[in-house]
Parts: structure tokens; sequence; C-alpha cells
């Protein structure tokens, strides 16, 4: 068995592919996430606002982006909205998950925002706090906490779903497995070695956010 | 106790869609009055006092703070909302700010005083409620009537005009009423303005220097406490009282 890692990983140095892989996967996730944090703080204030047009604005962006699915909408962004711009593969595969992300992380903002009690935002305006005074020193501090465990699932969606970018010949890391197959004729050395390396990210990831949530849940001992 | 008119309410009208909660409601508080609004559930003594302070916005007639309309839309609400203190049913505490940060929250982050200033205002008045130790807990690891007294104490750091309790210790376990009672004793000695919705006859009896009857959306009765609980007038005030005496 060490033999035939032996011959389909090393030999060739096969598997700098997959660490090459790895580091693309990555760079999507991470600027992806940024994207899609930042873009869903903005779009999910706008879906909070009074204003109608900034609401529309919010509700069409959410519906369509989580409305199709990513491999079509990573295709569309390459094929036809960036394609006169020349980008990049990976930088349009950024692009396009970071507009996909936000999309999600809109919801999630929008209903951690939104799940805060309604007495929150009383007891805030009744001391004579403006709308936004009570919005960032009472409720946003809430509906992070209370959106920590879905935001890190989105975030773990991400990691996952950066495999579908080979759609548009981006090298990530299941591209990177595939290619060892096809090289090597071995399938299950490559593919479980992606397989295994996912599963450290995903289970490091909600580690991570674990240790968030318990140190912010000091308040609720 | 002064002549001075401080609340004026004129015809106040709150309709929710097509139910008509208030319908037209008149009266005027002077300072340093204490107000006990009753009446049976659903008759709107909850939105009447929620319209003062302008949590409710009022769909007809006009309210006057302290020579200032807040019932016209161009009236910086904020500004007035600093002078009328509001305590509420379930308390409303902030559960993420310790009961200390709670306390200095709205004056500091208003620049009303300085961080040191809240904190030593802060202090003295959790000194008065019997709660100084309880500073930096957070709220989750307090009774309800803790609670309730330090939601008091949190409105009284802005130092207000005049407080609203909207049924303040509806939602506490039977034994910690009279700790909230006794809480609010005080602050109408020391000559608070106060009006409070309630279901606790005994308060309105002894405190009260008025208790308005709201039933139906508007004030069916008012008086001093003894002319509401030893003569009540109108039939429905009779009925109210009989089936919560």
């Amino acid at each position: 068995m060490f033999q035939s890692i032996y011959d389909t990983m090393i030999a060739g140095q096969r598997y700098v592919l997959i660490l090459q892989g790895l580091g693309v996967t990555l760079l999507i996730a991470i600027c992806a996430i940024i994207i899609g944090t930042i873009l869903g703080c903005i779009l999910a204030l706008m879906k909070i606002s009074d204003n109608r047009l900034l609401k529309g604005i919010g509700t069409l962006y959410t519906t369509v982006l989580r409305g199709l699915p990513l491999a079509t909408q990573l295709m569309i962004f390459y094929f036809v909205v960036f394609a006169p711009l020349h980008l990049p593969k990976l930088v349009v595969a950024i692009l396009a998950y970071g507009l996909n992300s936000g999309a999600y992380c809109t919801e999630i903002f929008r209903a951690g925002i939104q799940g805060v009690d309604i007495g929150q935002t009383e007891a805030g305006r009744s001391l004579g706090l403006s709308k936004r005074q009570t919005l960032f020193k009472i409720i946003l501090p809430q509906a992070v906490k209370a959106v920590l465990p879905t935001y890190t699932s989105e975030f773990i969606v991400l990691i996952k779903e950066t495999s579908v970018a080979s759609f548009i010949a981006v090298m990530d890391m299941t591209k990177a497995g595939d290619m060892i197959r096809n090289a090597t004729y071995n399938a299950w050395i490559p593919l479980l070695t992606c397989a295994i390396i996912y599963l450290i990210l995903t289970l490091g990831l909600t580690k991570v956010f674990d240790i968030f949530e318990k140190r912010m849940a000091r308040s609720d001992r | 106790m002064t002549d001075e008119k401080f609340i004026q309410v004129s015809n106040l009208q709150k309709s929710f869609g097509s139910l008509n909660v208030l319908n037209g409601i008149t009266t005027t508080i002077r300072k340093g009055e204490r107000i006990v609004i009753i009446g049976p559930s659903g008759s709107g003594k909850s939105t009447f006092l929620r319209c003062l302070n302008m949590l409710e916005i009022p769909t007809g007639g006009t309210i006057i703070f302290e020579g200032t309309e807040l019932t016209d839309p161009n009236t910086d609400l904020d500004k007035c909302r600093q002078k009328m203190g509001m305590v509420f049913q379930h308390f409303n505490l902030f559960p993420h700010l310790t009961v200390m940060e709670n306390i200095t929250l709205a004056p500091i982050t208003l620049k009303l005083k300085s961080e040191d200033e809240a904190k030593e205002i802060g202090s003295g008045l959790l000194k008065k409620v019997g709660l100084l130790d309880k500073a930096d807990v957070y709220p989750a690891m307090l009774s309800g009537g803790q609670k309730q007294r330090i939601a008091i104490v949190r409105s009284l750091a802005m130092n207000p005009d005049v407080m609203l309790f909207d049924e303040p210790t509806s939602a506490l376990d039977p034994e910690m009423v009279g700790e909230v009672l006794n809480v609010m004793k005080d602050l109408a000695k020391a000559g608070m303005t106060m009006a409070v919705v309630t279901h606790e006859m005994g308060f309105a009896r002894e405190v009260a220097d008025r208790v308005l009857f709201i039933d139906g959306g508007v004030i069916a009765e008012e008086g001093t406490p003894e002319e509401i609980f030893e003569h009540p007038r109108c039939e429905r005030l009779q009925q109210f009282l009989k089936a919560v005496l």
C-alpha cells in the first residue's frame, strides 16, 4: 500500500499539485468569505431599512443569487458578466464565490438582527438613543452572537463548494486530485487525500469558531 | 407640587389597521404628579403609555411634553426621550452588557456624562436599590425583581423628568413584586413625575394622586384613589373593580 501511495502521490512530485490546489481552495474561500461578509452586512442593513428601494435591491439580490445553482452562476460570471474584462480565472472565481456568499450572509445577518427581541430596540430608543446607536450598541452585538453558528456553516459550505471552480478550469484541490487520478489510474488515493484534507479544514474551522462562541457566551452564564 | 402643565395629551388616537385602540384621550399630567392607569386587558392602557414617549406613533391627536409637541414629525424625539424614562414589563435589560454597562450605556453614548461620572451616578443609584454588589454581573444572573430594579436604575441614570412604567410587576414572581414596588414608592416620595400602568391596586391606592380608568380606548373615569376605589360611578369600573379586588 505504501508503494502505491508513493507511486501515486510522491513520484513525479504529484503531491505538489494537491498542495497548490489546496492553496487555491483556501485563497478562494477566504477572499470570498471576506467579500461575502462585507456585502452581507451592507445588504442586510439595506433589507431591514425603511427605504423601499434599498429593501427591494436587497431582496432582488438575495433572491437571484440564492436561487441559481452555484456552477451555473460561476459560468455566467466567467463567460458572460466578467467576460469583457478579461480577468484571470482565479479572480473571477473569487468574485463569483464572494458575490454568491454575500447573498447567504445577507440572509444570515438579517435573520440575526431581526431575531433580537423588539424589546431591546424599544429599551434603547426609550433611553434616547438614536436608531443607529441602538443598532450598533445594542442590536448588532447580540445579533453577532446569535449568528455565529450559521455563519460558521456558511464558511464551511463555501470551502466545500470551491470544488466546483473547475467548471471554469480553476485548479482547486479537487481538480488537482482528479488530475492525479487521470495520470495514475489510481482513483482512491488522490481523492481520499483530498477528502481528508477537506475534513481537516472543516473540522478545524468548526473548532476555531466553537472557541469564539464560548468566549461570547460569557454573558449567558 | 407646581401647577405646571407638563404633559398635555389632546384627543389621542391610535389604530392598528382597522382596530381602534385609542379613541380620543385627553388629559394633562402635571409636574410631580403620580398617575396610575388601570383598566381591563385590551383596553388600550399600555398603548396609551407607549404613545406618551412615541414608542407607538399615534394616528391622531397631539402630545405636548415640556412645551415640545412630540406628535410633530419634525420634533427630535431622541432628545425628548432622554427626559422620559420607561420601564417595561419584561425588563428589556441588555443581556450582552453587565449591570453597570446597562446603566451607563446611554449617558456615555449620548455624551451626557464621562465614563467616570456615569459610573459614579450608576453606583449611587445601585446602592439606593440595594444592588451595588451586582454591578459587574450580567443580567442572566439576576432574579426578575433584581432585573426590574436595575431597569429602573437604568432609566434614572438619564436623570429623566418623568418615568413611565408599563406593567412593571406583571412578569414577576409574586414574592418579588414588593421589592420593585418599594423602589417605585421611594421614587414617588422623592417627587418624581410618574405614569404607571399596573394591576397592583394596592399600589394605586397608596401612591397615586390620580387614577385613570381606561376602557374601550377612552378614559372612562378618573379621580383620586378614594373616588375611584370607594365611590366608582360608572358601571364598567364597578364591574372591573369587582373582578380584580
